[in-house]
């Protein structure tokens, strides 16, 4: 076990506390610069989405997780993103500029939805941001000389100093990496400052936080619009990644699909952003295996056991039909998401430091660690 | 002119007079206790003077300044901070993080500066950490530093409320009920510290307080409340032996 020797207030400062973390990131982030040499086109396809997605999941993070304030319409500020992007790119403006004014401007919107939330808190909020999604979804598809209705927009190819970078490219996937180290960086910066601790005041105790002289109003708007314009970055890469955006892509499911990423990732740490990032964009592939590879090993497990070819033949054809069941990813969320919240509410990277600290005190771990003890229960009066 | 001065305050709840045209006033400097039977106003004193609830009449005043009407998040902007009866901290932060909340009005950067983590950012931090270690040793709270609040028991909660609006750099402390739940030993401590508060850090105490042994042993005067009115003002003896004061706790 290491113990850190404190000599200094910096080190309770720096964002890598030994040089351990030093080593880990620095060889993490090796293998991520070497990536696209090694992996596939496919996976590099994934790897972009889980820059993408782990962009608003850290978005989501600042607001849901550091301040409290659940949302589930992060798929309209990412639609807000995309459809600047592929706006302005129609006007001939350079990517550095509508990259910015995109994150702009869905910051301001971001503002705007936090002022009527405001009052609202819990469940309410969660309805609120819903109207919010299905108000933008009903404009993107209504205002036709922008958005272009239903017929959706093409995104032209990306193009960063007159180089033109194709949306399989390694400099795309760079660009996406970038963006989410960025990302990263900037709300560590804003955790370890009084805005970031403004933040979690606010999620604990609204009062306490007040009396403190943390003006509450504004830290949640301060919120809503940081978190609103990290998705429209994300937004922006999303639209390139995909080269083609129609509202249907930014539907209540999305914005579910990014609650998840927290929610399995780990609502109370970076960390959590990124690990459900890689679970949310790596289930596709394995459902597309559910679907073509499942129902052939179990109609080759059933004839082991002795089942005849016509048996195994109907186990095969009825697996398959199951597999492809129109509702079953949603199912499949469902589920995931009942089962991370009754058994592992801290998430993956909750379960990542359980499993270190079970090697770390070996053999002394004992599961009461992590368990939460209730010793009072506190006043609602003051709410 | 008072340091502190409350006017004719008042707060009705409906038909409910919890506060009814209480007058007070505070010297710099001093300890002031606030005293009374359950249900007599005491809290909603406190609750009024940090905005919680706004009153229903009367006014505030602070070193001059009326601070009636001020936004809650101001009132510790002016200096003066407070704690809570049943204790509202930050459940899911270390120690440390709790009490650096409680530098927040004196922070001064802004959004752009703290997302670059310049160095006037990196050089602010030190300083609120500085204040924060400071607090630390005046309370005895090294033990707890990065520990999360929710893992601590009760007695060193109270503490750790303390040791918040202590970080803040108050001119003047509301403590609702310091020593409610906390043994004889850690009511003992609690005495001591807030003496110390007004000696050493030149703090203004105002205290609603049960516990008369510690209402005796730190006020310089106490108030006596029943029914959201002033039954008697004065020293600590003085108030005790008050025919109505004993008519209120043992009844006439």
């Amino acid at each position: 076990m290491r113990f850190l020797f404190k000599t200094d207030y910096e080190d309770d400062i720096k964002l890598f506390p030994h040089s351990g973390y030093v080593v880990t990131y620095g060889v993490l982030l090796a293998l991520l610069l070497i990536a696209p040499h090694v992996l596939s086109s496919y996976l590099m396809s994934q790897l972009v989405f889980v820059c993408i997605y782990a962009i608003v999941g850290v978005a989501l993070l600042i607001l849901t997780g550091f301040t409290g304030q659940a949302s589930l319409g992060h798929a309209a500020f990412l639609a807000i993103g995309a459809y600047t992007a592929a706006y302005l790119q129609k006007y001939n403006v350079p990517f550095p500029v509508y990259f910015l004014a995109a994150g702009l401007l869905t910051g301001i919107i971001g503002a705007m939805v936090g002022f009527p939330a405001l009052r609202l808190t819990g469940i309410y909020l969660v309805i609120a941001t819903i109207s919010f999604a299905l108000i933008v979804e009903e404009i993107l598809a209504r205002w036709e000389s922008v958005t272009h209705g239903n017929e959706g927009m093409r995104v032209k190819t990306l193009s960063l100093l007159g180089v033109a970078v194709p949306r399989d490219s390694p400099t795309f996937y760079y660009l996406c990496l970038a963006v989410l180290v960025l990302t990263i960086v900037g709300t560590l910066n804003l955790l370890r400052s009084p805005t970031g601790r403004a933040f979690v005041a606010i999620r604990d105790s609204e009062t306490a936080a007040r009396s403190m002289g943390v003006n509450v109003a504004l830290y949640k708007v301060k919120s809503f619009a940081i978190s609103a314009a990290i998705t429209g970055f994300a937004g922006v890469l999303f639209a390139h990644k995909l080269s083609f955006i129609s509202p249907e892509m930014f539907t209540l499911q999305l914005s579910i699909e990014f609650i998840i990423v927290i929610l399995i990732g780990g609502t109370f740490s970076l960390h959590g952003a990124v690990l459900g990032a890689i679970f949310i964009v790596m289930i596709d592939p394995f459902l597309t295996y559910l679907k073509d590879d499942m129902p052939g090993i179990i109609a080759g497990i059933a004839a082991t056991f002795g089942a005849g070819t016509a048996t195994a033949g109907n186990i095969e054809a009825k697996v398959a039909a199951f597999a492809s069941l129109n509702g079953l990813k949603g199912a499949i969320y469902g589920i995931i998401i009942v089962l991370f919240v009754l058994f592992e509410p801290l998430g993956l990277y909750g379960r990542w430091l359980k499993i270190k600290l079970f090697f770390q005190l070996f053999p002394l771990y004992k599961r009461a660690t992590f368990k939460r003890q209730k010793i009072y229960v506190k006043s609602e009066r003051n709410r | 002119m008072s340091y502190f001065r409350a006017e004719n305050l008042s707060l009705h709840f409906g038909g409910l007079k919890a506060v009814d045209a209480v007058s007070f006033a505070v010297e710099k400097g001093e300890i002031l206790s606030i005293i009374g039977p359950n249900g007599a106003g005491k809290s909603s004193i406190f609750n009024l003077i940090s905005r919680i609830y706004r009153p229903t009449s009367g006014r505030i005043f602070f070193e001059d300044q009326d601070i009636t009407e001020q936004p809650p998040y101001d009132i510790a902007k002016l200096g003066i901070a407070r704690t809570f009866q049943n204790i509202e901290l930050f459940e899911n932060a270390t120690v440390l993080s709790n009490l650096l909340v409680g530098r927040h009005r004196h922070s001064t950067t802004q959004l752009w500066q703290e997302l670059l983590f310049l160095p006037s950012v990196r050089a602010n931090e030190k300083v609120h950490r500085r204040r924060v270690e400071q607090v630390i040793e005046f309370l005895d709270l090294e033990p707890y530093r990065d520990k999360l609040i929710s893992g601590l028991p009760y007695g060193v909660r109270k503490v750790i409320e303390l040791a918040r609006a202590l970080c803040s750099e108050p001119k003047l402390i509301l403590l609702d009920e310091p020593s409610s739940g906390l043994n004889v030993e850690e009511t003992g401590d609690m005495s001591f510290w807030i003496r110390d508060m007004r000696t050493e850090l030149g703090i203004t105490v105002l205290m609603v307080e049960h516990d008369m042994s510690l209402v005796n042993r730190v006020s310089d005067r106490v108030i006596a409340l029943n029914y959201g009115r002033v039954l008697a003002m004065g020293s600590p003896a003085e108030v005790q032996q008050h025919p109505d004061v004993v008519a209120a706790y043992l009844g006439a």
